[in-house]
């Protein structure tokens, strides 16, 4: 399969590639799968006091494409606060890195590791709505 | 008298619908139908007869390779009972299933690096041993509670062992070249 130059250059030289502590509450973690290729894919981010990502990284076992998507998301969500980076969309990443179609679902797989990144530190804030939700998801499934 | 096109795989090897398979009943129908369908018996047919007997070679074939492979076998199965199993979209995976993942890939990396071979027979059967134990709750799911959803699940797991699995024979074979 021909890789476009972008993917070529992420994936020779991947940035950010490596891992945050997972039990600070500044980082939120979030990993996914994708079974079709078996690919899997750990993207961390951590942010400041003022709520912005600061840092961003990445660990993929996966193919090019699932590689050069995730390296590209971390220099994407550097100074971008959670809600801009889950508005990140895997279209962009497509674009961005000229995916082809057999591909998208790299570009998916990066989309779905940020939203779960951002899920993972909301968690974690006390008082946030997610956190009372998610508490409270946990009370009503403990309970049932 | 040739046979007909089936309905569904299963039933081209008159085998029931289920994931527990009778996989030498099903060795044996695939070679009797290879032997009846085989080209040389056709060669001096009507071409709309040799075009049958060939379309029937082909479904023989994929149904042959469909159901002797049990993830596959399963996903077929589901597919019966219009169920996707969305291994395209759904990259929810269980978080402890992940972790795993990534570590028998670190350890699949590094024995990868060294050439070490014993290391990689060594994960090579731990995987096996996990698919084996997928299959047999695959089974229960699928045959016994016949909950689609819990089994579709365990073959979007599978299809990750299943990859892994394949990794590591080639490169043990790229090694021992």
């Amino acid at each position: 399969m021909a890789y476009s130059d972008k993917v070529l250059d992420h994936y020779e030289n991947p940035r950010n590639v490596g891992s945050l502590d997972k039990n600070d509450p500044h980082v939120g973690t979030g990993m996914v799968g994708a079974p079709a290729c078996g690919d899997v894919m750990k993207l961390q981010i951590k942010v400041n006091d003022a709520g912005i990502i600061e840092d961003a990284k990445f660990k993929t076992y996966g193919c090019g494409s699932a590689i050069a998507s995730s390296s590209l998301v971390t220099e994407w969500l550097k100074g971008k606060s959670l809600d801009q980076a889950a508005e990140i969309k895997n279209s962009a990443i497509a674009e961005e890195l000229a995916l082809p179609p057999v591909k998208i679902h790299c570009s998916v797989l990066a989309e779905d590791a940020i939203k779960a990144a951002v899920a993972d530190l909301k968690s974690k804030q006390p008082g946030s709505t997610q956190a009372r939700n998610q508490a409270g998801n946990q009370a009503t499934k403990e309970a049932v | 008298m040739s046979p007909r096109p089936a309905q569904n795989h299963f039933a081209l090897f008159d085998l029931p619908a289920r994931f527990a398979i009778d996989l030498d009943a099903l060795n044996q129908r695939y070679r009797l139908i290879q032997g009846e369908v085989h080209p040389d018996r056709f060669a001096s047919s009507p071409p709309a007869e040799r075009l049958r007997s060939m379309q029937l070679a082909t479904q023989a074939n994929t149904a042959y390779q469909t159901l002797k492979q049990p993830t596959a076998r399963a996903r077929y199965l589901l597919q019966l009972h219009d169920i996707d199993t969305e291994e395209e979209r759904n990259t929810a995976m269980p978080a402890d299933f992940l972790m795993q993942q990534l570590e028998w890939r670190e350890a699949i990396e590094d024995a990868n690096e060294d050439a070490d071979i014993a290391a990689l027979d060594s994960l090579l059967n731990e995987i096996k041993t996990t698919g084996k134990q997928w299959q047999q709750d695959l089974q229960h799911a699928l045959d016994v509670a016949q909950d689609w959803p819990a089994a579709a699940a365990i073959v979007r797991k599978l299809s990750f062992t299943d990859k892994l699995q394949d990794e590591i024979l080639h490169a043990i074979s790229r090694h021992e070249d």
